[in-house]
């Protein structure tokens, strides 16, 4: 019967969803946060309708162009021009979408294996248990960039290859949140009440556990890709993620090291939009988490 | 008592092992050989090669080769460099208090700086000073530390020239044996007039750059966590007996929501071990990140091996040792579960 109870509940979301979106809309940061970052994800999907030129072509005789509000720049080239002549605001609109892509990629997978071995410790115990969480121990127990750079080491730089090393890096989140959330369930009465009705295992993790553990783990999930595109433009930036003339935003920081002096408008737009995605992301995310789960309002 | 720290201590081993057996198979799995980089060199012969394979090891079978490792590092050696011939653990040692130096400084920077931010924002909670303090926070949480290293350098160094761009110490004008390998202590120690503020002068923008995010973090959390404690019973008796708000806030305050800021600022320590490859490359920095990034693009399997089995082994008896203290601090966590 508890079973029932729990599914018919489930199936009208509108009330949790409005109540949800009233308690995100308090939050002027979120809100912010969160127009912000759709108008990136716009920008990044419609990029070759927004950049004024194609990210990689090189303009000779316009290299290291001044933007077009300092004395010098040319309007045609709004943020300047890089070492090569590349339009720098064309390169950072097409670097925002590698950037999405592996922010949300590393999210997406490794919160899927997350949840599936979470699940799976906290079901099974015992051994497989115990296997898991030293695994992730051991993961944790390696600085994540260092781990990541590791990896890459092993199996070589590029784009695909940084989203494999830095899942492989942020998976304790997730394995850890869901195994800690899943057994807090196990010991409530409802589940108890499934399994009396025989319900089984796997159901019993996929169907009455996991969604009891969505609050936090979609918390996890928004926070998970502002640090995954920090992670990912950190590889990049020392030569060991997405490889140049890619338009990634810490390859073309990389790039534009030696012109600190001479060009920096070559330095400062391509950190200023990790930092303003970065930054937006995060506001959207503790939104999220003091929307979602109140309990998780520290740090 | 004793028994609990021995059987946490045990926990670790495991771990050790699963470590030691990752280290080793992932340095096989990397593409190209040492032995295969150096057929490049001119005039060395198959037989030859092979010699330098026997020397290594790397003839025999690979678990052969993995108990000749774990002995090894049973005893205490980690290998030795292929590209400076030296021992991985001496060269390791010699760079490893660049580091710390950076760390400790910049753990200092972050407490010294986040405390204070974050009692005065919890004070005047929901005030201006609360709403901007928060909003920097959040902004240096997001920082992408390599490019706000970059940032300070064009402004700091290059435009203003207060600060040199790189290194330790300024070579050419000083010179002092690396007697505690501190940079500040030796300058100390040389006598030479100026050392210790031309090693202050290197060390201050490598500090801010990497205690960025762990000041962030800090005052986030001394933030929330005072607000909790504010809230308590206790402090308002204090307040009601009619104590001075400095020293409620001071003392009674202040000394119960510290406890959650100790362990946030006990799980920087990976943080600022990352944050330190990124500080280390920017600035040249001749720590123990620089070397490793260095590493890898030589292609030093034994220093790269080594090296990561070094941070990490550190890391994991850090983290132990931290446990033991909070189990002899709170005896909650030495009897729960």
């Amino acid at each position: 019967m508890a079973v029932e109870t729990a599914i018919t509940e489930r199936a009208q979301p509108a009330g949790p969803l409005l109540s949800f979106w009233r308690a995100f809309r308090q939050n002027r940061g979120a809100v912010i946060g969160l127009i912000i970052v759709s108008i990136v994800i716009v920008v990044a999907i419609f990029a070759p309708f927004f950049a004024p030129h194609d990210p990689i072509e090189q303009f000779r005789g316009f290299a290291k162009l001044p933007p077009a509000f300092v004395s010098g720049g040319d309007i045609r080239f709004p943020l300047g021009t890089d070492a090569v002549g590349r339009d720098i605001l064309s390169r950072i609109i097409y670097g925002a979408r590698i950037s999405l892509f592996i922010g949300m990629a590393v999210m997406l997978v490794s919160a899927f294996i997350g949840v599936g071995l979470g699940l799976l410790a906290a079901a099974v115990g015992g051994i497989v248990d115990v296997i898991i969480i030293r695994i992730m121990d051991l993961i944790v127990a390696v600085p994540s960039l260092v781990l990541a750079i590791l990896i890459i080491a092993v199996i070589g730089p590029n784009l695909t290859n940084t989203i494999i090393a830095v899942t492989i890096v942020y998976l304790p989140r997730y394995v850890r949140l869901v195994r800690a959330s899943a057994l807090a369930e196990l010991s409530k009465d409802y589940v108890i009440a499934a399994k009396v009705a025989g319900v089984g295992k796997f159901r019993l993790m996929i169907v009455n556990v996991l969604p009891n553990c969505m609050a936090p783990l979609i918390v996890q999930g928004a926070l998970g890709v502002s640090d995954a595109i920090l992670e990912a433009a950190g590889l990049g930036f020392l030569g060991l993620g997405a490889q140049p003339p890619f338009a990634e935003w810490g390859v073309m920081l990389a790039d534009s090291r030696e012109f600190i002096l001479s060009a920096p408008w070559i330095v400062t737009f391509p950190g200023l939009a990790i930092l303003i995605t970065v930054l937006n992301i995060n506001l959207m995310g503790d939104g999220l988490r003091d929307a979602l789960d109140p309990r998780l309002r520290r740090s | 008592m004793f028994r609990f720290l021995l059987k946490r201590a045990a926990l670790t081993l495991p771990t050790f092992a699963a470590l030691m057996l990752i280290t080793f198979m992932m340095i096989r799995m990397v593409p190209g050989d040492p032995i295969e980089v150096r057929r490049g060199e001119r005039g060395i012969s198959p037989e030859r090669l092979a010699e330098l394979r026997h020397e290594m090891g790397l003839d025999q079978p690979w678990l052969k080769q993995f108990w000749d490792y774990v002995v090894q590092i049973l005893h205490g050696d980690f290998g030795t460099s292929i590209v400076s011939h030296e021992k991985v653990l001496t060269e390791f040692l010699t760079l490893f208090p660049a580091t710390l130096e950076l760390t400790l400084a910049a753990m200092i920077f972050a407490i010294v700086l986040g405390v204070p931010a974050g009692v005065f924002a919890a004070v005047r909670r929901g005030s201006f000073y609360d709403q901007a303090l928060m909003g920097a926070a959040l902004t240096g949480y997001s920082m992408p530390i390599f490019w706000w290293g970059l940032l300070l350098i064009m402004l700091v160094s290059g435009f203003w020239g207060l600060t040199p761009v790189s290194g330790r110490v300024d070579l050419i004008a000083f010179y002092y044996e690396p007697v505690t390998g501190f940079a500040l202590i030796d300058s100390l120690l040389s006598g030479q007039d100026g050392a210790f503020l031309d090693a202050l002068h290197h060390l201050a923008l490598p500090t801010i750059v990497l205690g960025t995010v762990p000041l962030a973090v800090v005052a986030r959390m001394t933030r929330s966590s005072m607000l909790e404690v504010l809230e308590e019973d206790y402090v308002r008796t204090a307040r009601a007996k009619g104590l001075s708000p400095y020293r409620v806030i001071g003392l009674h305050a202040l000394r119960n929501a510290l406890i959650p800021v100790v362990t946030t600022i006990g799980l920087q320590t990976t943080t600022l071990l990352s944050g330190a490859v990124l500080t280390e490359t920017i600035f040249s920095w001749p720590g123990v990140g620089k070397w490793l990034i260095e590493s890898i693009f030589r292609r030093d399997y034994p220093a790269l091996q080594g090296g990561i089995m070094l941070i990490a082994g550190m890391v994991i008896l850090f983290n132990l040792l931290i446990d033991m203290l909070y189990s002899l601090i709170n005896p909650r966590i030495r009897h729960g579960r």
